[in-house]
Order: structure tokens, then sequence, then C-alpha cells
């Protein structure tokens, strides 16, 4: 049984279909990649899924303890509920908010703190505080972070919002974690650590990622699947070394030796 | 936990020594009844303008239309005080002020929080201005004459203690869980939906708040000033709370603060200045704007914590 399955979804702007009949599945704890050209419509695809855009056609639907979930046309809050957190390929951080504070928002749903409680500064406040300060700690220094606590997010280097933004998703406790071209803009240092800390995350976290990204070194030394879109449409699937040597890939994206 | 109890003690005493400090101003005579006048005005503009603060600096929405809900506390108080004119019936009238005025503001931010910048400004505008309207011509608010011989139940005393309180309640309430959650709304709505945050539940809880408590600064209003017509609610009372919180630094209750405080003494001084206290006001205005667009304060806040841990990170070196 697939984690989170995907029937024919369809997205048209106007009489551009960006994403066109996408059938597709996810299984429990599996890295999968997405990759395909620019204006392939991968991005459109992450939002169609986390729900920031509607899809005109299609399912979506999600495994969870409460059995079938469909998503599609559910509030991006009810999905990322469900268990379905992302990061953004342009990054969304809270900027004037701190690093403690961008993962403790994302932990609002477990939060338990009372209205009057909070406002009277009662003593189950400051338990709940002491607690979630915690587990925010803990978070941050699998990231190594957890020395930055009170630093703005909009002060921290790029390659560490980067990684935040990493924390943030996964302080949801989510099912699966949709990562958005996460080593955009990283030297190869950087993408090779990165390339460390999401197999650690998969393998700690036991959850599912599906990642979108350009570098095909990354790509292949992660992925246990790879789904190429082109033109809003699927175009392949199957492991790294099938995609290689896929001649349509190969037209379409990896490029030909001619 | 022994050192939020410090830091909860140290705010206590500054709130008890700024209560000791006007009091024995006032014996000794340094405040007049003119001094103290400006005082209750200044603290109820800092119950109003924080409350607006938190809709517009912590919830990011923009709202032009504060004194509607100030108008209903104000109207609330009188009418509950003239039938029961103790301060059991100031505080009832306090509360059905802030019942009606949290109720209104439910019925009013379910449709218009939805929009947002300068749509959101005109709509809560239209609403302030609807709440006016029908406080015109009601019987029971006795219309355009408004009410008056209303009993002078608050004195700056009164003021005093409220505006410890609510804003203790904001501040609190911005660092918790539902004020983190809406200043997330306000830093990025696409990201906090992401994390599971309901990014409309948040803004409406921030304008209800913010109207409860705006309801306790009209509930003052009318309690010290003791007559009360509908066009002391009008647009232009709006434009002044949010000058306060624009002057001051949007996002900065410590700014509110200082803006009231500034506003407040420097209208006291150009009493004397006749007709050209108003070209003077503006002025001043305008200067600040050009010079510190941010507002005096920026978004900094002052805090009791901070104060002590500089200190020892100064000790230590």
């Amino acid at each position: 049984m697939a984690l989170l399955d995907v029937k024919n979804l369809t997205k048209n702007f106007g009489g551009l279909a960006a994403v066109s009949d996408v059938t597709m599945h996810l299984d429990n704890n599996e890295l999968v990649a997405l990759i395909g050209p620019n204006g392939a419509g991968k991005t459109t695809l992450f939002n169609l899924l986390t729900g920031v855009i509607i899809p005109s056609e299609g399912t979506v639907s999600l495994q969870t303890d409460n059995g079938l979930q469909v998503l599609n046309k559910q509030k991006p809050y009810k999905i990322a509920a469900a268990g379905m957190a992302r990061t953004f390929q342009n990054i969304r951080l809270f900027k004037d908010l701190t690093v403690e504070e961008n993962v403790l928002i994302a932990m609002t749903d477990k939060n338990k703190e009372g209205f009057i409680e909070s406002v009277f500064r009662l003593p189950g406040f400051y338990k709940k505080e002491a607690a979630l300060h915690e587990q925010v700690v803990e978070l941050l220094s699998i990231f190594k972070m957890e020395n930055q606590l009170d630093t703005l997010a909009r002060n921290l280097p790029y390659g560490a919002q980067r990684r935040l933004e990493i924390v943030r998703a996964l302080a949801t406790k989510p099912k699966i974690l949709f990562l958005d071209e996460p080593a955009a803009g990283m030297n190869p240092e950087e993408t090779a650590d990165l390339t460390r800390l999401i197999q650690q995350i998969q393998s700690e976290f036991h959850i599912t990622v599906l990642l979108i990204e350009h570098d095909m070194s990354l790509v292949m030394n992660l992925a246990e699947r790879i789904y190429v879109l082109e033109y809003g449409k699927l175009i392949a699937e199957g492991t790294p070394k099938e995609i290689q040597g896929n001649q349509r890939v190969i037209n379409a994206y990896l490029g030909g030796g001619e | 936990m022994k050192k939020n109890l410090k830091y909860n003690a140290i705010w206590l005493a500054i709130a008890v020594v700024g209560y000791v400090l006007i009091y024995a101003l006032e014996m000794v005579g340094v405040i007049d009844q003119f001094g103290e006048t400006t005082l209750v005005l200044i603290g109820i503009n800092i119950i109003l303008a924080t409350s607006l603060n938190l809709v517009i600096g912590f919830a990011g929405q923009f709202s032009l239309g504060h004194a509607g809900f100030m108008a209903l506390g104000a109207y609330s108080s009188a009418l509950v005080t003239q039938a029961i004119p103790t301060v059991g019936g100031f505080l009832i009238g306090l509360l059905v002020g802030i019942i009606v005025s949290g109720i209104v503001a439910l019925v009013v931010g379910i449709p218009t929080l939805r929009l947002n910048g300068d749509y959101l400004a005109i709509a809560t505008m239209g609403a302030a201005e609807i709440i006016r309207i029908i406080l015109n011509n009601l019987k029971i608010t006795n219309g355009p004459a408004g009410l008056y011989n209303i009993p002078m139940l608050a004195n700056w005393g009164t003021v005093y203690v409220l505006v410890v309180i609510t804003t203790l309640i904001i501040v609190n309430f911005v660092h918790s869980r539902n004020g983190r959650a809406v200043m997330s709304v306000r830093e990025d709505e696409i990201a906090a939906e992401s994390i599971g945050i309901n990014t409309t539940k948040y803004k409406i809880i921030a304008f209800v708040l913010g109207a409860a408590i705006a309801s306790i600064g009209g509930a003052l209003h009318a309690n010290y000033i003791q007559t009360i017509n509908p066009t002391d609610f009008g647009i232009m009372e709006s434009i002044n709370i949010l000058i306060i919180v624009v002057l001051g630094g949007i996002g900065s209750i410590t700014g509110t603060f200082v803006a009231a405080f500034v506003l407040g003494l420097l209208d006291m001084v150009l009493q004397n200045f006749g007709t050209l206290r108003m070209v003077l006001y503006s002025l001043a205005l305008i200067l600040i704007m050009v010079f510190k667009p941010s507002g005096l304060l920026g978004t900094w806040e002052f805090s009791v914590r901070r104060l002590f841990t500089h200190k020892k990170a100064k000790g230590d070196a």
C-alpha cells in the first residue's frame, strides 16, 4: 500500500497544462527525486500536492493513522497537519523572528498552552515552554544550529537558512518531506554535507522524502527512485541506473553526447 | 523557573514604582488637574494604540476601524453605569463592552480579513462608520446628542491599573503559542500554512483580542470624560490611534508607549500656541516621519531579561 497515491493529477492555467495527468506514488521511508528541465512543472506539482494551488483534476490521497485521506481541495494547513511538510525553492523563513521562534511556530499544533494560561503566565505555561524549548534544541542540534537559537532568521548565512527551513518542516513531525531544490546556490562541499544530512533525516525520522533537484550528483547518489517530468507530463520512472540509460530522458534533460 | 520569577518581580516593581511616583507628584502638587487629565488621556491612548499595534504590528493586518470598537466599549459602559452607578457597575460595563466588541469584531473580521493591504483598511474603516451611524440613529444611545452625565467611575488610578493589565495581556499573548502563530501570518502566509497554521483563524484571534482591548479604552474614556457622542468615534479618532502606532514603530509596544507620551505632552505644551497648535503638531509628525520613517523605536522592545543578560555578558568579559 502506497503512503501517498497521486492519480491523474492535472492543472491547467488557461489553455496551458502546467501539470497533466500525473500518476505517481510514494512508499514508506523512501527517497524519491523529481527531475526535469526548467519549466517542466516540478514546483507546480509540489504546489498541487501541498495544496498551495488547487488541481483542476485528479486525486491526491495519503495513508494516515485514520485511514486513507483524500487531500486535494483541502487547505494547505490541513494538508500539513495530515503529515506533509515542505520547503520552498526561494526560501520562505519568518525572517524577522528568531531561529527558535521559527521552529516553535511549526510546533503550534503540538503545543497545548491555553490562552488564559499564557496570558497570565501561570506555572503550566513555563512548564510547557521549557519542554518545547528542549525539543527545539534537540532538533536544531541535529543540524548543528543549537547555538543560534536567538539569531534572527534573516541574519543567518544562506546555507543555514536552507537548513533552518528543513528543521522547521521536520518540526511538524511529517510523514512526507518535500524538498524543493535544497541544494540550489550551494557549493559542492555544502551539497555533499546536505546529501549526508538528507540521508540522516530519512533514516533517523523514518520519513519519506521527495526532492526536486538539478544537481545530478546529489540525485543519483541519494534517490532510490526517480520521476522525470517534461512539459507537465511524466516521461519516465525508475532507479537512477534506469533513468541514466533512458533515451527519452537523455534527450529531454540529461543531454546526449552528440 | 526562578529566573522567570525574578523578571516578573522586576516588572511588578516597575509598575508599582510608576504608580507611587505619579501619586507622590500629585500630592506634592507638581501634577495639577490639567496634568492629571493629560496623563489619563495618554493612558487611554496607550490602551487603544497597543491593541491596534497587536493587529497592525504583530498580525500584519492593516485596520483603520479601531475607533468603532472603542465606541462600542464607551457606549456599553456608559449605558450600564448610568443604570448601576457603582464600581461594580463599571466592571459589568467593561465586561459588556468587551463581549459586544469581541462579537462585532468576529462578525466584521470573518469576511474582511480575507482581504489584505489597502482593501482591508477600507473595509475596516467602513465597518467603523457603520457602527458610528448605528449609534447615531438608535434611541437607546440618544442619537447624535450622545450620552451625558455618565458617572465618573474612572480616575487616573483606574486607568493606570488597566494600562498595566492590558499591556501585560498583549505582551504575554505575543510571546506565547498563539502570538507566535499570529506573527508567522505577518511574516509569510504561505510558509505559515505550509507548517499547519490556520492563518484565517489567527488573524481573527488577533483582531478580536485587539477589539476587546480597544473597548476597555472606550469605557475609560466614557467614564472619565463623562460625555460621549458619535462624532467622538469617527475616522479621525481611528487615525489618531494609528498615528501613535506608526510614530512609535509598528510592532513595538515600547514604541507605542513612548509615542503616546510624546504626542500627549506635545499636545499639552502646544496648548499655549493657540491656532498654531495643529500646524506645529503636524509639522512635528512630518519631521519624525522624514528622519525616522520606521517610527521612533522601530521594532525595538525594552526587555528586563536582556538588560540582565547584557550586564552578565559584560561582567564575564
